[in-house]
């Protein structure tokens, strides 16, 4: 902050923190679902989607978000009902948690972990908890199958997300999320550095792994068999009403968000721009008003990644359970670790 | 040309009809701001030309729905030729079709054989009650002005 002149007392760049991470989660869940699961999937099915909430149907999840609030919080009679009230909270906590990790700027963070990265995928997995226990918690068959298909999904397609992760973080050098982004833009690809070196095209087959692995976190289609409701009702939200099934939704569209920002800064470059196109030499030389800028870039480059996963789930048709599971764990798991170790003899070799 | 796998295709068929829907419009209608127009010849609603029905009954027997109620009265109608005798005809007092129970399946315009019933394409005729639905011989004959022409005989075919 002090590249704007501005000296903020450590409660004020908390309570900026608290903010920016609110706005941060609820700013891309909002976009997603107004931009891309409104409008973009309407014109795919040649239609115009909401239209008569405000212009152009701007002001839908408005009316979305208070049909939801005030419907009746219920819980099915045998269920348990504390952990059937925690499960949607768990859930949404883990997109916090994933937010804090995430850079937007040289000194707009949320914290500076040396092992950013590593609890990023560790927090990440904290979701699959909320959606088990929901499953659960319900005392409803659906809801538990749901529950249980989302565990094992879940699980399978977390280890593919952390060795496609892995090669990034062998070419960085660090797990310091800020240190991912001043390497793709200081390094050069074989000596050509105007566009720097991001990982997108030295990591590809990576990018790609760690793409698939993130829309089969997000139970987007066609990894939507925990949902699946044509057999499922709605798996683990099928008991859910009102104000939580409304977190569950939030959630949902927050951690597209969040997985997109956290997959720009692996592989797009992060909020920077190359160092070399304003002759910046380290972090030390980015002036202030990157704080700024670097957010609008990184939304830019979170759009961008969000309107792939939903273009990917408006086109698919659902996996079968065990195609999904065999995808994992015989095509992308050899394919990641192939991917690292090819990454370790080429790092070592140039 | 080598082929291009089928998902590469999935993906371009919907990024394809985004943008046509961005450029051309949808296909769909915004509909109570703009009118839908449906077919010519779509089953809208039953149209009822009241003076070719002489209450002979048969669309009433074979309504699958029973959803066609008929009331009429004998009467006497006066001679075709000077010194005839008084003809006897069938006076429709009532003819009611209930389209909550109506199922769209058209036995019954088959069935006419005096041409007294008739397709037509109109659509808005929801109604907040559902005992509304019941329609009278007068808003059924509203309906015949939105009928359609019928078809030209095929050639050959003997005229009535």
């Amino acid at each position: 902050m002090g590249a704007l002149a501005i000296e903020v007392p450590y409660w004020g760049q908390s309570l900026l923190r608290v903010l920016g991470g609110v706005v941060a989660v609820l700013l891309p869940a909002g976009a997603i679902v107004y931009l891309f699961l409104f409008k973009m999937m309407s014109f795919m099915q040649s239609r115009l989607g909401p239209m008569e909430a405000g212009p152009y149907g701007s002001l839908q999840l408005v009316a979305e978000v208070g049909k939801w609030m005030q419907k009746e919080d219920l819980a099915p009679d045998h269920a348990d009902r504390s952990i059937f009230r925690i499960a949607p909270l768990v859930v949404l906590t883990s997109t916090f948690l994933l937010v804090v990790i995430v850079p937007f700027g040289p000194e707009a963070y949320f914290t500076n972990f040396a092992t950013g990265i590593f609890f990023g995928l560790a927090v990440a997995s904290v979701s699959v908890i909320g959606i088990l226990v929901a499953g659960w918690a319900s005392a409803n068959k659906y809801s538990l199958l749901g529950g249980l298909r989302a565990a094992g999904q879940l699980i399978a397609y977390e280890l593919p997300m952390v060795l496609a992760v892995i090669g990034v973080v062998i070419q960085a050098g660090s797990m310091n999320m800020q240190q991912i982004v001043v390497v793709q833009n200081t390094e050069s690809i074989f000596g050509i550095d105007w566009l720097g070196n991001p990982f997108i095209i030295t990591q590809f087959v990576g990018f790609l792994i760690f793409m698939i692995a993130v829309q089969a976190e997000l139970t987007q289609a066609p990894f939507d068999m925990p949902i699946a409701e044509s057999e499922l009702v709605s798996g683990y939200m099928t008991e859910y009403s009102g104000f939580r099934f409304l977190i569950f939704f939030i959630a949902e569209f927050a951690t597209a968000g969040v997985f997109a920002f956290i997959a720009s800064v692996l592989f797009l470059g992060g909020w920077a721009v190359p160092f070399s196109w304003f002759g910046w030499d380290s972090l030390a030389d980015v002036p202030g008003w990157m704080n700024l800028v670097g957010p609008l870039i990184m939304f830019s480059k979170m759009l961008l990644l969000t309107f792939v996963i939903m273009w990917v789930r408006f086109s698919y048709p659902r996996f079968r359970e065990d195609q999904l599971q065999t995808f994992a764990w015989k095509i992308l798991i050899p394919l990641a670790l192939a991917n690292t170790a090819i990454t370790a003899i080429m790092t070592v070799v140039f | 040309m080598p082929k291009v796998p089928g998902l590469l295709k999935g993906l371009g068929v919907t990024f394809g009809t985004l943008v046509t829907t961005i450029k051309d419009g949808a296909n769909t209608v915004q509909y109570p701001h703009e009118k839908e127009s449906p077919p010519i010849r779509a089953r809208g609603v039953i149209a009822l030309h009241e003076g070719n029905c002489t209450a002979c009954m048969l669309c009433v027997r074979s309504c699958p729905d029973w959803c066609i109620y008929i009331e009429g009265h004998k009467t006497l109608a006066p001679p075709r030729r000077a010194g005839g005798k008084p003809r006897q005809v069938n006076h429709l007092d009532r003819f009611d079709i209930d389209y909550a129970l109506c199922m769209y399946c058209g036995i019954c315009v088959e069935v006419c054989p005096f041409d007294a019933l008739f397709w037509s394409p109109e659509y808005e005729y929801s109604e907040p009650k559902i005992a509304d639905l019941l329609h009278d011989k007068d808003k059924l004959g509203e309906w015949m002005e939105t009928v359609p022409e019928a078809p030209e005989l095929e050639a050959g075919a003997a005229a009535k």
